[in-house]
This record gives C-alpha cells, structure tokens and sequence, in this order.
C-alpha cells in the first residue's frame, strides 16, 4: 500500500505498530506534492524542511514514547489560519508578503497534538466563493474529471478548495477549512470526501482571518468521516481568545460515529425539494434517507419555511460584516501598500485597496458598505438579522420533533473553471443547501455518497443541533458506510 | 431599486477602493443585480421579530466578562514586523497634517 492511501487512521494504526514512520509518511506526501501541485495548485505554500524536521521530531517524541493524537500526521492547513514563521496569504494579493508572528489556536492544538503541517492551503480570496477561482495564487484544480470529457479541468468548490482538492488526490491525510456559508461541505462534496462545519463556538476563531464573523468557522476536511471526528477533537475546544469560543467540554467524536442511527429520526425539509433539482441529486437524497432507514432510523417530512430566504440574508450578512472586517487592510501596519508620487493617506488607503483586493472582494464590500449605510441600514441589514432570527427558529422547531437533518450537500456536480462565472448570484446558489446553518449556527457534515453519471462525486450534508456534533457523526458515518464510497480521482499520489 | 453612477462612487469612496469610470458601470451592473435579488427579503414579515446579532445564541448566553488586566504587550518589533514603511517605533504613513 503505498503510504499516501492511508486513511488518518489508519496512519495512525501504522505508525503506533512501527511499520511506518512519520518522516516516510511526510516524504511520500511531499513527493506527492512535487509531482502533482504543479497542475492542481492546491498548495500555496509548501513547507518541505518545516515539515521534515517537524516529522523527525515527532518520530523522536514517539521514540521517547510521548505520543500525541495527532502523532506524526502529515496536514494542509488552510492559507487563512495564520502560522506563525510561515507566510499567510488568505488567497490575497493585499496578504502577498504577511508573514504573522503568531500562531492560530486551531493549528497551534494540531501542532501541541503532535501533527506535521506539509503547507498552506489554497483558497478563494479571503474565502469569498464557490469555485476556488478568485486566489491570487491562481485557481486550484479539482483531481476528478468527468468520464466522457476527461479534458474539461473542474473546480473543486470553494473556497477552501486547496484543502478539498490536496486531501482528495492524496497530499494530505487531512486539512484544516474554514466554512462561511459552506465552504467547507461544498468544496468536500465536489472533491469526493468528508467535512464538518462544526456548531459556531465549537473551534477559536483566535488567528483565522476575518471574512463574516458571526458566520465563520473553522472545521476539518478528511477522506473519512472518522478522520474528521478525529481531527475535530483536537481542533475544537474553549479558547479565551476567542470571546465566541464555547466553554464547553469536547466529545470523543471518533467514539461517536459508531453509535449508529437505530430509533433516530431524521428530518427531510420539504422546501429543500427545488424546483428543476438535478434528478440525480434527487435519486441520491432519497437513496440516503433509505439506507438510514435500513439502519433503523425513521425519517419525517419538516418544514423551514424561511430556508428560501436564507441566501438573501446571508448576501447583507455575510458582506456586511466582512466590509467591517477587511477595513483593516489599509496599507498602513501589515501587507502591500501601493501609493504614486504625492498621494496623501486618503490615496494611500484607496490605492492599495484597489490594487490589493480582486473584483469579488471588491464587489463584497461594497455591497457591505451600502447595506450599513446611513438610511439603508434598517432596510437591508435589521431586515436581514431578523430573517436570520426565523430561520433559527425554524430549527429549533424542527429539532423538537427529529433529532438531525439530511439533506443534499450541494445542487450540482463539480463544473467547469469556466462556467458560471459570469453572474455572481449563479455562483452564490451554490451554497443553497448549505447556508442555514451557517445563519443558524449548526453543525453541518458533508459526506461522500453516490457518483452522477460523468463520474463525479455528489454529498449528502447531515445537518444536527448546536453542540450535537455527536449525532451528526453517527448519521454521517452510517451513511458513509451504506454508500461504500471507493471511487478515487483520476488525479493523485500514488496512482 | 437600482443605484446610479454617483451612489457608486459614493459607495467606493466610503469603502476606500479606488474605482476608474470603466470600472464604475461593472460595479452598478453587478451590484444593482446582487440587490435586486436580496429585494425577495422585504416580503418576509418580521415584525416583532428580535433580530439575530451574533453566531450562536447558546454561546452567547455562556459569554463571560474577563478580568480587565493587562495581560499582554511588550511587542513592538512583532507588530511592527511586517509594516510596509517602518519608521523607528512607528507605522510611516504620507505627511497627514501640515
């Protein structure tokens, strides 16, 4: 087998039994890299000697017999967590040469568990998109292609496409992802593999950089739903930096998922039934509510009324507090400041947010700056809270009756680079399954669960209630195993 | 509603982006689309409804006041290390008052 295939846990199983080091796991990555992040573009920054030296100490602590969770696992860590030493860019131009002298709490547990970070992480643009195309380092590309049109190079969802798309094809065992409005469940259903969005508080926001923070959080992407239950353990937790962070205890969420789903009930919403769904994505929603009746769970029509509503709402919450947010990016304490002979402050700020930012961030703040304007803030931005405020409640009324949500991950296969690029709102329907939760502050898990007919990967999204990743792993790994998802992409290490 | 040319540049100018007249009618285009689309929202009745402010309302009720304490400080070479024009201690920046 070669080193690459390994699940995480079952490199963590090779490493305690010795029949694999962690520096012979972290070069096979590495050589993984080399051969195949020229074309996918996955990683913006590879840190080959980091990661070396990391892998040697780790083999020294296991030696010494100290032996983290984590111990020896080679990692993507998404280009918005700041590392300390080691640039971070959030997929902008204005980040290009920021190199933080910090370390985020989420890849500082990953470090203190004993994992080994390969590099930083492709991205959309400050995680704005759908597509993993609006990077200044260039799009990534997805490792899988259709059957009957091979040559046609799809996107791998985003915007933590770079993640998606290095787990996939095997250049890494797994990747920190941050989700917005689902940019974490998106780019894994595209890219043929697991991830979570856990509930908002669950992980420190503490060094990631800003996009909506109401709405961001940190979660992993893995090619198992138990190696996301694994790396979840170690990322979350309380973290008194983050004044969001829950105080709460940290389940064994590995021990979860194999609590199976008998006497569960599963909630189906109706008005997730659209109108003109890909039959396909239909045949495999109700493909997967089978199976999880087959294993004993009872499902139940629901209803979210206001879910219709909640791209609209997250398109005035989501730029509002990002136009908020990016208001840092000056040119004046951190990253590229561009001025002409004679310009004052006022040119200094303007020019370089010009130049810094590309069209779709652009295009985010503006939309943030008018909704928060004087007049218009109570009929764009109070509106917009308050439909958030039903949407919730649209939860909570449906958790009294089922105890998790399934519903399809994403309303398409992955498509082309080139497609739907022209209108932003095509572009944001992408995330029309995956949004509420975001507004609602819920766990969301996307789980690989059929192929449509060119050959691509489709998901199936479990949504629970806050603070009940639990249940969410249960659903999702007995959907995983009733799917038995082998399908591998044409692209990846080893291969 | 649809904005004009100038609510734009007004818009641009609170947002500190520089935008050229080129760029001015692709950004009324697209925007004026992006809003025309989150209209859909005005037939949603919400009145009475508390709106909705932060992430998660279970965290929120676990919030916590820490204890007003220096806790932290001492770094000025780490803050100012990635500054575009560092000046001694200081962040340099165009002539501001004259």
């Amino acid at each position: 087998m070669h080193p690459t295939d390994f699940t995480l846990r079952g490199a963590l199983d090779a490493l305690t039994e010795g029949t694999i080091s962690s520096v012979e796991l972290t070069q096979a990555h590495l050589d993984g890299i080399a051969k195949l992040n020229p074309r996918l573009n996955a990683y913006v920054t590879v840190t080959a000697e980091k990661a070396l030296a990391a892998a040697r100490a780790s083999d020294e602590r296991r030696a010494a017999g100290q032996v983290g969770a984590l111990e020896g696992i080679p990692l993507a860590i998404k280009d918005l967590f700041c590392t300390a030493g080691t640039r971070t860019t959030a997929g902008s131009r204005i980040l290009d040469s920021f190199v933080p002298p910090y370390e985020s709490t989420v890849s500082q547990k990953l470090l203190d568990d004993g994992a080994v970070f390969l590099g930083k992480a492709n991205l959309d643009e400050f995680a704005m998109g759908s597509s993993n195309t609006t990077s200044a380092s260039g799009p990534v590309e997805n490792p899988w292609s259709r059957a009957n049109d091979p040559d046609t190079r799809l996107v791998p969802g985003g915007s933590s496409g770079g993640s998606a798309a290095a787990v996939a094809a095997r250049l890494a065992l797994g990747a920190t992802a941050t989700d917005t409005g689902g940019s974490i469940r998106q780019p894994a259903a595209f890219c043929g593999i697991a991830g979570i969005k856990p509930t908002y508080g669950r992980c420190s926001r503490f060094g990631i950089v800003a996009f909506a923070s109401s709405l961001d959080q940190a979660g992993p992407v893995a090619r198992t739903v138990e190696d996301c239950a694994i790396l979840l353990k170690s990322m979350a937790g309380f973290d008194p930096k983050d004044s969001t962070s829950a105080d709460l205890p940290v389940p064994d969420f590995a021990r979860a998922c194999e609590r199976g789903v008998k006497g569960l009930r599963i909630g189906v919403p109706k008005e997730y039934r659209l109108d003109g769904m890909a039959p396909e994505i239909v045949a495999l929603w109700e493909q997967g509510l089978q199976w999880l009746r087959d294993a004993g769970a009872e499902t139940v029509e629901i209803s979210l009324p206001h879910a219709k509503y909640a791209l609209p709402t997250y398109y005035i919450v989501a730029p509002a507090e990002a136009s908020s947010n990016l208001a840092r990016y000056d040119g004046v304490r951190f990253g590229t400041r561009v001025t002409e002979p004679g310009s004052d402050l006022r040119d200094l700020y303007e020019r370089t947010r010009a130049a810094g930012f590309g069209p779709e961030v652009r295009r985010r703040i503006m939309i943030g700056t008018y909704v928060l304007s004087a007049g218009y803030y109570d009929a764009y931005y109070l509106k917009a809270q308050k439909v958030r405020a039903l949407i919730r409640r649209d939860f909570e009324n449906a958790y009294a009756a089922v105890d998790a949500i399934v519903t399809p991950a994403t309303p398409s296969a992955a498509f082309g680079m080139n497609e739907k690029q022209d209108d932003p709102v095509a572009m944001y329907l992408n995330d029309i399954f995956t949004v509420t939760a975001n507004l609602a502050g819920l766990p969301g898990l996307a789980v690989p669960a059929g192929l449509d007919a060119q050959g691509l990967p489709l998901g199936l999204q479990v949504i629970g209630r806050a603070f009940d990743e639990e249940t969410v792993f249960a659903v999702g790994r007995t959907l995983e195993r009733a799917a038995d998802f082998t399908a591998l992409p044409r692209l990846r290490a080893g291969a | 509603m649809s904005l004009d040319t100038a609510t734009i540049r007004r818009i641009a100018s609170l947002a500190r982006i520089r935008l050229d007249e080129s760029e001015v009618q692709q950004a009324q285009a697209e925007i004026n689309g992006i809003l025309g689309w989150i209209e859909q929202l005005q037939e949603v009745d919400t009145e009475g409804v508390e709106p909705m402010a932060g992430g998660s309302p279970v965290a929120q009720a676990r919030a916590r006041l820490r204890p007003d304490v220096v806790n932290d400080g001492g770094q000025a070479d780490a803050i100012l290390a990635n500054a575009p024009d560092r000046q001694g201690e200081y962040f340099g920046v165009p002539k501001v008052v004259e």
